[in-house]
Order: C-alpha cells, then structure tokens, then sequence
C-alpha cells in the first residue's frame, strides 16, 4: 500500500518509477500484480481522438463604450452569449457562417493557439449600462483576459464501433461509411485509454490533475452521457498554456466539424488492485459494432467485438473480411502517455486524489418525447396502385382523375414492382412506348409505414424524390407517402 | 505508370483507346474516364516498360498524353488516426509498428476518396 503524498514525495526528490500503461502490460505480465504494485508509483494513460463535447469560455474584456453581447461571432463562427456581458463559449462543431464545414469553432480555437488574429463580430440591443450595439474588432489569444477550455464531454472510456448495411454511402461521426459493410470504424484507444485503466474510477475523479491539450487541466467531474463502462469525463484547462500539437481542428465531411483533443491520465499504483486494472488488454475490452444503416436511435448491434480485433485492421461480418478504421490516433495517445511520464519524471507534474468520486454507475436515457410520428399516420391510403401491363394512357389517365404524381407499379399480388410518375408519362410521350412496364423505374426507393416522418423525409431529401410508396414486410404496397403530406407536419 | 490522355473534339468520337490496345496487342487498365462532346479525359494503367511506345502511339493518333504522377501525398499534419484506411478502395494506407501512417504509393488509383475524408487534410494528390 502506497499513498499518493509518499508517490508526491518520489516525484519531488526525482526517485519515482513512471511507466506509461503499455509499459504496465508487460511489467505485469513478467512480475505479477504484487511485485509490480511494489516497482510501479505511476502508469501514466493518453487518448487522443474527436471529441465533439469541447470549447472555450473567453471573456474579451470591455470595449468602449461597452457593450453586452447579444450575439457574437469569431471568424464568423457564432459563439454562445446568454452569459454576462463579455463572456462568450465557443463549442467546436459550431460551424462558420460563410464557410459552413470547412471551418467551424475547432479550427476558430486552432487558429487562436497558433496565435494567429480573428476577427470579432458583436451584436446587441443597448442598454443603459451597455450602450453599444455593434462591434467588430481583431483579437488574439494574448488580448483576450481569459480562455478557459471546459469540456462537457471527453475522454470516452470505449465507444460503439460503426458500420454500414445500407446501399448508400453514409456521412457521419464516425467517419465515412461504406455501403453493404465495406468498412467499420472505431474510437479510443482501448487498453492506453484513461479510464479503461482505472474502471472503478478509484484515482481518476473530481479534481485530478490530468494532460489537458500540453497544459495541466483538471478534471471536474463526470462528463455528459456518462454510462459505465462507456465513461466519460468533463474536463476543464487553461488554452493560453496548451500546445496546438495536441489540440487539432477537424472536419468529418457531411457531419461537420470537431477537434482532435489529447488527454493524459495518470494514475498512482496504490495497491494491487490499480496494479491489476492497469494491467487491462485490448482482447478484455468490449464493444459492440452498430448499424448505421438504420437511422434511428436503437441502431442494431451487428456483433460484439474486442478492441484487440478492432486494432487488427479486419473484422468478421457476416462470414467476410471487413477493413477498420480507427478514428482516434494510437500513435499521438502514446506518445501524449510518454510525455506524461517525463514530466512527472522531471517533477513538473504531481498528482492528486479526488476530493470527490465520479459515479461508477450510469444511465443513459432516451430523450423524452411526446410522440413519433410515423408514416402510417400521414401517409394517403390504400394506395392508387397500376399492373405492369396497363397502356401509358391508362396510367395517365389514373394520374389526372386522382390528382396524384406517383402511381406504384404492382404484380398480382400487390408487390411493388415499379413505380410511374408523370414525368416517366411525358418522356414516354416523347420517346415512345406502350406499356407501362416499358416505362417504370424498377429500382424504387420506399418507406416502411413504421418508419418515423423524419426518416421518410431525409430518404426524399437525400434521393431528390417527392414520394416514396409505403411498403410493408411482405413488400406489398399499402400507401403513398409525399413531400407535401409531410411538409405539412414537419417545422421547416 | 499511369497516363492521363487529353482527348479534343476531333479525337473524341474515335476509338482511340482501344485501336492502340488492338494494335500494340496489349492491355490498358481504364481508372477514370469523363468523356463529353467536345472534349475528354482518360487515365489509364500500364506496364511501365512499355509506356514510351503506348505514349507515342497516342500522341501519332491526336490524342495528348500526360504521365500523372501515383500516389497520394501526406503533410506532417497527418494525426495518424487511421479514418483514410479502410475507404482506401486498393488498400494503399497501413500503420507501421509505431502506429504511424504510411502509404504505399505505387498501389494507389488517384480515386482522391481518401483526400475529401481526411478530417484534418493532410492528403492530396500530385498534380
């Protein structure tokens, strides 16, 4: 048993033994828990991945004459202001008003630590004590009073890995995916990760002084969606003393902007217990691969999978070779875990105890919502349905006396086959043809009368189509749903 | 190597690309193709060895040749995340044993996926 003053005490007189978690794997395994409890004072842990949970509070210091900032923007990137007067937070995926994706509040704090000017947009109503109304003006990193980064959310302790089962390439997140399970991707870093090492959240809690983007950050609490073993941490650090090395601005195209943060994480081998969970490998940690196929918010587990698999390059899905892809660099989280080791080495870095425990339990609940609506409920049916075999004119006909814009070509068993719309009607005018089967679109996109109106209006969206046919389990047609029924619900 | 051919609106109705293949009896992998009206553009795969002779037959029916260099470029902004591996369609990304990044140019088809994906754009292609 050792206390975190003795270890204090051997990092101050430059006698501390410091190895970095991968280091403890191997100790480990050659000592045993006890002998390595005894060797090791400090296993140091790093990550370094996209953490969208992250910004910065400033405060810009007063203008002349003041102004309280209704609304402010850096680089056009709208920072949020319904705090005191010159105080603003700048999250990282808040994207540029001019320059959309390309650059977002990642890139604005980027730009700052790399000490480069920013413009500074304000707006405001005016009041007695705060007359301005507008102000735009340049300011660095050095001219602002404070920059105090506070991260709601960072530092997952693992993460559900992602692929893809639809036919369409998808943009999210986690990165591109391939249609038909032609890639996963992954986040963290498993067994180097911060609060893999220490699960029971023994020494990593409110308070601890941790590697925050090159400076000294701190840890104040448990962060948002904090589920063990799916942990998270909120953090806080000073960004005038970090170095943009470990702070990088990214974009994840169609999803929009986030920040690389690293983070190191050192935790004191007090017993043989901490001994015994830094000793934690990627074959013990487990996640699941989900389905981002299904756009909805219980995304199907494909399968479980280990993090050890995951780091291979390949994973089995359905009987096949698939390639990975981290998304967080292992690379950078070694190197932020070495770098950890030799400040504490050189006595720069001490540790500290939590003055509070973060919870080792957690929930994740679903939003609260008042109902989902489906596309059952707002979709027109039964549906005007035409057989493969009817005349054009016949299916012209059916357009005009309903009034409709999209007729479902059905067999006779009421599947869908196809699907006439009237400006298939006006080509085949044009071109020629007789039959409606010579003119249908075979490969009709639908939607399923249980999925919510959200989802069918993404797929119109997404594919440049005004109505979908509404097709149960057995692919029999049951409805039309279109882009006015839906536009009518949805808040544009 | 890879050739780029820059077809013009008198070469780009004929069947240039294969009367060479036919007539020099060998084989032109097609990676791109964007042919329109008045003007077109294919880059195409061969042998090393034999580029200078398929490069001249070309040239001899009209059509202009340009020798694209492979391969992706990496800055040292890359963060070694990884996200550019598994979209790789010819599988030119790894990581060596120091989880850095590496490419192996010579496999790579200039499809530039990996270039639009890279979070922090630190890939491009040689023009």
């Amino acid at each position: 048993m050792k206390t975190i003053e003795e270890i204090n005490r051997r990092i101050k007189e430059g006698s501390v033994n410091v190895v970095t978690a991968i280091e403890m794997k191997e100790i480990v395994s050659e000592l045993g828990y006890e002998k390595a409890a005894k060797e090791v004072d400090v296993v140091t842990t790093g990550t370094f991945g996209a953490m969208c949970s992250t910004g910065v509070f400033f405060n810009f210091g007063h203008s002349d004459p003041p102004i309280k900032m209704q609304r402010v923007w850096l680089n056009d990137v709208e920072a949020y202001t319904g705090i005191a007067a010159v105080d603003a937070y700048l999250g990282v995926t808040q994207l540029s008003e001019t320059l959309g994706m390309e650059y977002g509040g990642a890139h604005v704090i980027e730009d700052l630590l790399r000490g480069k000017d920013v413009e500074l947009r304000a707006t405001a109503y005016g009041t007695d004590c705060y007359p301005r109304k507008e102000i735009v003006t340049e300011i660095s990193l050095e001219d602002v009073n404070q920059a105090i980064m506070v991260n709601p959310r960072n530092a997952y302790q693992r993460y559900n890995a992602a692929t893809n089962s639809s036919g369409r390439i998808l943009r999210t997140y986690m990165g591109t995916l391939l249609p038909h399970f032609g890639n996963v991707t992954y986040a963290g870093v498993g067994e180097l990760s911060p609060l893999n090492n220490d699960p029971e959240y023994r020494t990593i809690g409110i308070g601890t002084r941790i590697f925050l983007g090159g400076a000294k950050g701190y840890i104040i609490g448990e962060g948002t969606q904090h589920a063990p073993p799916y942990g998270t941490l909120m953090v806080k650090g000073n960004l005038k003393e970090m170095d943009p090395r470990y702070l990088r601005a990214a974009t994840f195209p169609g999803y929009g902007t986030t920040m690389f943060v690293g983070i190191g994480i050192p935790i004191p081998i007090l017993d043989e217990d901490l001994a015994k969970s830094t000793a934690i490998r990627d074959s013990d940690i487990v996640t699941n691969i989900i389905d981002f196929g299904v756009p909805r918010r219980n995304r199907p587990v494909i399968r479980k999978v280990t993090y050890e698999e995951l780091k291979s390059g390949k994973v089995e899905i359905n009987g096949e070779e698939v390639r990975v892809s981290p998304l967080s660099s292992y690379r950078m989280a070694k190197e932020i875990a070495e770098e950890l080791k030799k400040r504490i080495e050189k006595g720069e870095f001490l540790l500290t105890m939590p003055v509070e425990r973060i919870p080792s339990r957690g929930e994740f609940k679903p939003m609260r919502q008042k109902e989902i609506k489906v596309v059952r409920s707002v979709m027109s049916s039964p549906a005007i349905t035409i057989g493969p075999d009817a005349t054009i004119e016949e299916a012209s006909k059916i357009l005009i006396e309903k009034g409709i814009n999209h007729l479902p070509v059905v067999d006779d068993n009421g599947r869908l086959i196809g699907i006439v719309t009237s400006w298939d009607i006006a080509k085949a005018v044009a071109k020629g043809g007789v039959k409606v089967e010579d003119i249908m679109t075979r490969r009709v996109i639908t939607a399923h009368p249980d999925d919510p109106i959200e989802i069918a209006a993404r797929k119109m969206d997404v594919n440049d189509i005004s109505a979908l046919p509404v097709v149960d389990e057995k692919g029999r047609v049951v409805g039309v749903v279109s882009s006015q029924d839906l536009s009518k619900l949805l808040a544009r | 190597m890879l050739l780029e051919l820059i077809y013009d609106s008198k070469v780009v109705k004929e069947p240039i690309l294969t009367r060479v293949a036919i007539e020099e009896n060998t084989l032109l992998n097609i990676i791109e193709a964007k042919v329109s009206a008045r003007e077109g553009k294919i880059v195409v795969e061969l042998e090393d060895e034999i580029a200078d002779r398929i490069e001249r037959k070309f040239t001899e029916y009209g059509v202009k040749v340009r020798r694209l260099e492979r391969g992706v470029e990496k800055k040292d902004t890359c963060v070694d995340c990884g996200a550019c591996i598994s979209i790789c369609p010819v599988g030119v990304f790894s990581f060596d044993k120091e989880f850095r990044l590496v490419a192996d140019s010579s496999k790579c088809m200039r499809c530039g996926t990996c270039v639009t994906i890279c979070p922090v754009k630190a890939l491009s292609l040689p023009e």
